[in-house]
């Protein structure tokens, strides 16, 4: 880990480490009498995960320090299977961007290529895997923080389906759109570590009482009677054509394991980052009310408490975190509300029923690129709004709250592109069936 | 609906952000050129569908207002330097210092 990470040539993807006590884990979990699941398997967490012993930042000076006096459930689950925590990794501010950019400790490198993003916001999490660190990571998901950075890492990337997996212990950004979700090197890590952090948790209310299936199970290969669907509006004209060859090839792929492939149409999609950067941010404006000096990590000392309020928030903050509040902020003030997140929340209703229509078509699947291009390089996208484009493929699964993977499906000019693959509500099962099928298929890179 | 410079002000004051003057017509702009995009979803009819808060079919769970016990690292004690009759004490305000001998508040 010290070699890959550190130093003025590391990666800078691991935040938080303690070797000490990751090795005193390892020999517990070695002298059980039995071993569990995931038994000595080392594993990393994204840094809005809570954990006892290592600190829980989510990327922001405004936590700095802070070390919860509780461990959240997936970290404990992960634990009890035997898996060994063997750092935090570094992402975006409170898991808001696509690039890691907005990091207070610095930006994580890809390592593919280090003149370029990772993407984010589980930018750290995702390098951690492709480098060869760890075999499957912890990060979350709120419009495509696992799902991008996965596809611009090269490695494959899980968000469930919202209620699958607790959220007990993950700090909050969006709650209606907040899940955790895997990176696993192969579609076989994330199968497995998704079975373990998966299932009903009664600190977390959300969190659904569905059962949870053997998901390593799924891995047939087999796709007899699988009808995926081509959304055609996530194929573009406008989608670079390298893209779109190697998701028509993937397409082949599934259809050479016996899947027939039908275009359908989700009509709302164009609206997604629209209705998503209202939603998203009047959340965080209420969740990141609780950061004020007083509770949690930095305190700027002044005169009166507005003003020592108002002076931590001010540089506890980095920018695209003050810009989101701003916005969320707004967006929920008086005069405001009906025409825009009132209005965002009913076009979600539509969003998510483009989803049930296809999938009451007998559509099992969907397929799509995951994200309109490849690893960009660092300060390539200075604009906000050009920067939130990039989560055009992601974002209504999470409005929807529909599982989907990506899964790698080739190199265009020596960058990894990432196919999705997206199912209905808590059928993470057929998620899985595609994602192996579409895995055992790709030519290996020459 | 443009922003404005004092809608800005207005929304910082609101956020307890103390937004500095000199970021102000970056904000401006910024803040406009990403509502703009929004302006799309005006020309939804949604006359006849319904706002939803979450994602999924479920509807919001909701229970009683209790939990079971959380499993902490460190005793209750540890996280405040005082605790009286069940209540964190905390370091007081600076503004508060002449108001009192005791250094901490509950």
């Amino acid at each position: 880990m010290a070699d890959v990470d550190a130093g003025p040539n590391g990666l800078n993807c691991i935040l938080w480490t303690d070797e000490a006590r990751a090795l005193a884990d390892a020999a517990a979990v070695d002298a059980l009498p039995q071993a569990g699941a995931l038994a000595g398997i080392p594993f990393v967490a994204k840094d809005n995960i809570a954990t006892t012993h290592l600190q829980t930042t989510c990327g922001s000076r405004i936590l700095q320090g802070y070390v919860s006096p509780y461990e959240a459930t997936v970290i404990t689950r992960l634990r009890d299977a035997g898996a060994v925590l063997v750092g935090k990794t570094n992402c975006d501010e409170f898991a808001m961007g696509s690039s890691n950019e907005n990091s207070a400790y610095g930006p994580v490198l890809n390592p593919i290529d280090r003149t370029r993003v990772p993407g984010g916001s589980s930018g750290g999490s995702a390098a951690s895997v492709a480098a060869g660190i760890v075999r499957i990571a912890l990060g979350s998901e709120t419009g495509g923080s696992v799902r991008q950075p996965a596809s611009y890492c090269g490695i494959v990337g899980v968000k469930p389906t919202y209620g699958r997996v607790s959220r007990f212990g993950l700090v909050a950004f969006a709650s209606s759109l907040d899940q955790i979700g895997v990176f696993g090197t192969t579609v076989d890590d994330a199968a497995l570590a998704l079975e373990v952090i998966a299932g009903r948790d009664s600190r977390d209310a959300t969190s659904a009482d569905c059962p949870v299936d053997a998901y390593r199970n799924s891995r047939t290969n087999d796709l007899a009677g699988v009808v995926i669907g081509r959304p055609r509006e996530y194929f573009p004209s406008s989608l670079d054509p390298r893209i779109l060859r190697l998701c028509d090839e993937a397409l082949d792929r599934l259809r050479a394991r016996g899947a027939t492939v039908r275009d359908v149409s989700l009509p709302h999609t164009d609206l997604a980052i629209p209705v998503y950067y209202i939603i998203a941010p009047a959340e965080a404006s209420s969740n990141l009310a609780r950061f004020d000096g007083v509770r949690y990590g930095l305190r700027i000392e002044a005169k009166g408490l507005r003003e020592m309020y108002d002076s931590t928030r001010t540089l506890g903050f980095g920018p695209e975190v003050t810009r989101r509040i701003l916005l969320g902020t707004y967006v929920l003030s008086a005069g405001y509300y009906d025409a825009y997140y009132r209005k965002a929340q009913q076009v979600r209703t539509l969003i998510a029923k483009d989803f049930r229509d296809v999938f009451d078509s007998g559509v099992h699947l969907l397929f799509t690129p995951t994200t309109p291009s490849t690893a960009f390089e660092f300060g390539a996208k200075s604009d906000p709004y050009e920067m939130y484009l990039n989560d055009i493929f992601t974002a209504t699964a999470n409005l929807a709250g529909v599982p989907a993977i990506s899964v790698p499906i080739g190199d265009v000019d020596g960058l990894p592109a990432g196919g999705q693959l997206i199912a209905r509500h808590f059928d993470e099962q057929m998620m899985f069936r595609g994602a192996y099928a579409l895995e055992a298929e790709r030519k290996a890179p020459a | 609906m443009a922003i404005g410079p004092d809608d800005v002000r207005h929304i910082a004051a609101l956020a307890r952000l103390a937004v500095p003057e000199s970021r102000i017509p970056e904000l401006v702009s910024q803040l406009n050129d990403i509502l703009s995009h929004m302006d799309a979803l005006g020309r939804v009819d949604t006359s006849n569908v319904t706002a939803v808060a979450g994602a999924g079919d479920a509807a919001m769970p909701l229970r009683a207002d209790l939990g079971p016990p959380i499993a902490l690292e460190h005793p209750l004690a540890s996280f405040a330097p005082q605790l009286r009759d069940g209540f964190f004490f905390v370091p007081r305000l600076a503004t508060h210092e002449d108001s009192g001998d005791d250094e901490l508040s509950e």
